[in-house]
């Protein structure tokens, strides 16, 4: 098991680097001049020059790349052009911020997802199936942003229960544990776990039909096993392919939160990502694409080690 | 008087519900002793191992439509409900399957699978459990045990799982072990040593055990009487010897005859024409009499008549029947 965690690990570097080298091509190639948003429209030619000379524009894209490359390995991103402040301190800053939010969405989203698949799949084509089927399939295809502003429409402007927009009180963008940021997280949360509820439900209602209608079910009501003993025994074996799903579905909320991070003002990767498409500022651009990518990666090594753990099938060598 | 017969079938009827009713099994009556090896004998279809699930209410309930009366060691198996039909599985009456692969959970070792259904029956420690899987992983004779104990159904062969699966069967020392054609998905060679095993250890645990094949040769191999089914019931039953040698039913014949043993090289098999029923409805003629090369206008016209020898000995076939009355 060592081992293969190891070689795992191994494996990733090649990836790792790829998807560098891929995230500084897409930005380069991508139109629009990274200039314009710090230097006045009126600006002389010779201004222009000097300040790519100085964000080092002028050179070439592989020696571009090659000290871009280089000063990440040491954990510098480069300035920001429109703020001037290091691109590797805002981007963390906003990786905490998402990572809460995408966190604490999956679990919402896993255990309901689980347990309307669940009973879903157990109650197979009885109206409790259907009724879960149904809340699933609205999880999948309702626009999140638009449940996003609803919940907004409702729970703040309505109710005033719980605040509209950011992630603490007067503009904190920094977590602290208690409950003036908790009832911040509450509504981005329920919305953005919508979506992998949706996805885990209906994933977790086919895997548990199925294994419920394999013949070693049979064989376990056959040793006298209880209801509780055969329900044990599904969920081993749906374990390994819904922490899958959920892995994959962290993965995309990490990167895929714009839309739900603006309707909420949450100061994120996805705000961040925004705000750096529409200002053409390529360090900041560069820098929040390459650490969200790289969560993938790592997301997808933790998932493969612990479905190797979790299924005897999978093999180990 | 001797002691009463462990299992008790009267007219048991299975019917399948659905868009388009099975009528799996129609009238099947018999009963066995503690001890001894019934084989219940027939072609895919013919409903033996509906009747074997039957016995330990494995049929989807909501599905399935069962009547008649099942007792085994004098309790009403079809009354059952809850813990104790729990109890009454895996405890009293035990069952292996014919594929192993597909009847072993795929992500608990073998040594698990065994200690729970011993936990479940028994209330002992997970320890005291692991050591009678041990002991029983020993007793099927599975090579280097103790480390077998920790391997998953995918890591063993087909005979090493399937001697697993009687391990685990026998584990809690049932009454009665039905035997679901646990040879069919296994090599020639290795069918010989799970069968030997299961005649030996049906002796040394001395339990009743019914066997379902639709293999001739494995039913001469290990039983005391045989029941020839087709079509959802019992055409002939026998001791093994009275099937071999003096077999009534034109069915009987037709299987004996379709047996690889004793045929020489380049001789044609003696193959049974035609296919069995579909069973959309419950027969009301005699179901072999449209492959049957003996068949008369009556045979298609009701029921065939039983000649009866006595409670165990009997076959329904009109031949049989005009036999007798002419003699």
């Amino acid at each position: 098991m060592l081992i293969y965690t190891a070689r795992r690990i191994l494996y990733t570097l090649p990836i790792m680097l790829g998807v560098a080298l891929v995230c500084f091509a897409l930005v380069h190639i991508s139109p629009g001049d990274p200039l314009v948003s710090v230097l006045p429209p009126d600006a002389s030619e010779e201004l222009r020059l000097r300040m790519m000379q100085i964000y080092g524009f002028d050179r070439s894209y592989v020696e571009q790349f090659l000290i871009w490359l280089g000063r990440a390995l040491q954990g510098d991103l480069g300035n920001s052009i429109a703020t001037g402040r290091p691109v590797a301190a805002e981007v963390w800053g906003a990786v905490g911020n998402t990572l809460m939010l995408a966190v604490v969405a999956t679990i919402i989203g896993f255990t309901l997802g689980c347990l309307f698949g669940f009973v879903a799949g157990y109650f197979r084509d009885t109206w409790i199936d259907k009724l879960a089927s149904f809340i699933s399939v609205i999880g999948v295809s309702v626009p999140h942003y638009w449940l996003g502003m609803v919940l907004v429409i409702i729970f703040s402007v309505q109710l005033n229960w719980l605040p509209a927009t950011g992630a603490g009180p007067g503009g904190s963008s920094a977590w602290v544990w208690d409950w003036e940021h908790v009832r911040h997280l509450i509504l981005p949360a329920v919305t953005m776990s919508v979506i992998p509820m949706g996805i885990v439900a209906r994933t977790v209602r086919a895997l548990v039909a199925d294994i419920l209608s394999q013949e070693f079910v049979s064989g376990l009501r056959a040793k006298g096993l209880l209801d509780r003993g055969v329900l044990a025994h599904v969920i081993k074996n749906a374990a390994p392919t819904a922490l899958a799903v959920m892995g994959l579905q962290l993965g995309y909320l990490l990167g895929g939160s714009i839309l739900i991070e603006t309707v909420f003002s949450w100061p994120g990767t996805g705000f961040l990502l925004g705000q750096a498409i529409f200002q053409r500022d390529l360090p900041l651009l560069q820098g929040t694409i390459l650490v969200l990518a790289l969560f993938f990666v790592v997301l997808n090594l933790l998932v493969d080690v612990v479905q190797t753990a979790l299924d005897p099938r999978v093999q180990r060598s | 008087m001797s002691k009463p017969p462990l299992v008790e079938v009267e007219d048991l009827t299975v019917r399948f519900k659905g868009a388009r009713d099975v009528y799996a099994v129609n009238g099947v009556s018999f009963t066995l002793d503690e001890g001894e090896v019934l084989t219940i004998l027939g072609e895919s279809g013919s409903g033996k191992s509906v009747t074997l699930k039957t016995l330990l209410r494995l049929l989807p309930e909501n599905r399935t439509d069962i009547g008649g009366k099942v007792r085994v060691g004098g309790e009403d198996v079809l009354a059952m409900q809850g813990r104790k039909l729990a109890d009454h599985r895996g405890g009293t009456v035990s069952m292996i399957f014919q594929d192993p692969m597909l009847a072993l959970d795929p992500v608990y070792t073998i040594g698990e699978q065994i200690a729970e259904a011993v936990i479940r029956h028994e209330k002992v420690s997970s320890k005291a459990a692991m050591a009678r899987a041990l002991e029983m992983l020993e007793r099927v004779r599975i090579p280097s045990a103790a480390r077998r104990l920790k391997a998953y159904p995918h890591e063993m062969s087909g005979g090493m799982r399937q001697r697993a699966m009687i391990a685990l069967a026998l584990a809690c020392k049932p009454k009665l072990l039905l035997a679901d054609e646990p040879t069919t998905a296994l090599d020639a060679t290795v069918q010989i040593q799970i069968l030997l095993l299961l005649r030996e250890l049906q002796q040394e645990f001395g339990m009743s055990v019914i066997f379902v094949t639709h293999d001739i040769g494995v039913a001469v191999e290990v039983s005391d009487r045989i029941a020839v089914m087709y079509a959802g019931a019992f055409v002939e039953t026998g001791t093994t010897r009275e099937i071999i040698r003096e077999a009534k039913h034109p069915y009987t014949h037709g299987l004996l005859a379709a047996n690889l043993v004793g045929a020489k090289p380049g001789q044609r098999l003696d193959a049974i024409p035609g296919a069995p029923p579909a069973l959309e409805t419950r027969p009301t003629s005699c179901a072999f009499a449209p492959r049957c090369k003996h068949a008369m206008d009556i045979c298609r016209a009701k029921l065939p008549p039983i000649r009866r020898w006595h409670d165990r000995r009997w076959v329904s076939c009109v031949l049989a029947a005009e036999e007798h009355a002419s003699a």
